[in-house]
């Protein structure tokens, strides 16, 4: 009987056609799904933090709309992912309850703290930009509802990314302070950016049940080599470096060699020792603890109306 | 307090002359409040101009597993298809 159902799934995925929520799965892919889209429904809940730290202290009116429209559209991708996550079969109390008691990771970019203001724009530009690498092919999850959600969530990370840009331009054209700010930030969060897509391909156990399931379409280390070769004339039209020796234009592969993040900070990062891990965390639990009484009254009141 | 609100489906119009189409889901107290959050998390860019709400546990589906057989019942039937039925090349508008 399993036998006879997982040939049907593997020929399902093999075809490139999705699996949907009532399908039969193996355990294995049930967990592994549930796992990835959480961390990243995880990832867009604690990704409002950094920027939100600027919300208050946005230098115009124009910049603050612009900021809140995107923090309110981490809120939603998160939202939308931990939808997703429910057609598997989890629950949200309990995935929340995971995030905040550390037992299911983020994205470790969250990680990193958000200096001045040019770091708003910096986030758009490299951290949103590696992530719409990172998602764009997501867009074909194996998984109907992931894939479903990745590409309401690609269609808004494009604004992410270009207000982010366009932030930087501006900066860019002012004093020489705010030259330096922008450089600075490309500075810190250069290398964060690039371990966005993981451990190389050599590291990463995973990859190969992920490629075959096809939950993933491209290796760690292409999605990097793709975002390196995309971001390098985005950064020389800026006017900035991006803070890499290494880093040149190989004719013969034609693309960029460059040098390898420090893969023992990631780790300790993803570890939990980051600048900013507890804040977050603590940030998080602080909400959820005081938003207790509305979700409480709240309930109360329905119950009231409906009897 | 851990008790999840209860799930609802979202289904939205996406402009007039078009159907309801199930967007996704989310939690809400009640179906007043589910129509409130459709709102913003499924229209922030005029994606919609009507939006239904029907709480999950109020769906019934059809089983995956028995698909073949639940669905069986039109596979054998192509007279219900124009194609069955030969008219001449030269009968017009038909």
């Amino acid at each position: 009987m399993t036998a006879a159902l997982e040939e049907q799934f593997e020929t399902t995925v093999a075809h490139d056609q999705r699996i949907e929520p009532r399908d039969w799965m193996p355990e294995a892919y049930r967990k592994t799904m549930i796992r990835q889209i959480a961390q990243h429904a995880h990832s867009e809940i604690i990704g409002m933090q950094p920027e939100g730290n600027w919300l208050t202290r946005a230098p115009s009116l124009r910049r603050k709309a612009i900021l809140l429209a995107k923090v309110q559209d981490e809120a939603g991708h998160g939202l939308y992912l931990y939808s997703a996550t429910e057609t598997l079969g989890a629950e949200r109390t309990d995935l929340t309850e995971r995030l905040i008691e550390g037992r299911q990771k983020y994205s470790s970019i969250f990680n990193y703290p958000t200096l001045t203001f040019a770091d708003v724009g910096v986030i758009g530009w490299l951290v949103d930009g590696a992530a719409i690498c990172n998602q764009v092919p997501l867009c074909r999850s194996s998984y109907g509802p992931y894939a479903r959600a990745m590409i309401r969530i690609c269609k808004e990370e494009s604004f992410h990314q270009r207000q982010g840009y366009e932030l930087l331009m501006t900066m860019m054209r002012g004093t020489p302070a705010q030259k330096d700010m922008v450089q600075d930030a490309t500075n810190r969060w250069w290398w964060p950016s690039l371990m966005m897509f993981g451990p190389p391909d050599a590291d990463s156990p995973n990859t190969a049940q992920s490629m075959a399931w096809r939950i993933k379409r491209h290796t760690n280390d292409e999605l990097r080599q793709r975002f390196v070769d995309m971001t390098v004339p985005q950064a020389q039209a800026l006017g900035v470096t991006l803070p890499d020796p290494d880093l040149r234009w190989n004719a013969e592969r034609g693309a960029h060699d460059f040098g390898q993040p420090d893969w023992d900070e990631f780790k300790r990062v993803i570890g939990g020792a980051g600048p900013c891990n507890a804040e977050r965390i603590a940030q998080r639990r602080r909400a959820h603890d005081e938003g207790a009484w509305v979700r409480e009254a709240a309930l109360a009141h329905a119950r009231k109306h409906a009897s | 307090m851990n008790e999840n609100w209860p799930l609802y489906e979202v289904f939205v119009r996406g402009k007039r002359g078009l159907n309801h189409v199930h967007v996704g889901s989310l939690h809400a107290a009640d179906a007043d409040m589910a129509l409130h959050n459709a709102r913003d998390l499924y229209t922030r860019r005029n994606e919609g101009v009507s939006i239904w709400v029907v709480r999950s546990d109020a769906i019934t589906a059809s089983s995956p597993d028995e698909k073949d057989p639940f669905f069986a019942p039109s596979g054998d039937k192509v007279y219900r298809h124009p194609t069955f039925y030969t008219i001449p090349a030269d009968v017009p508008h038909i």
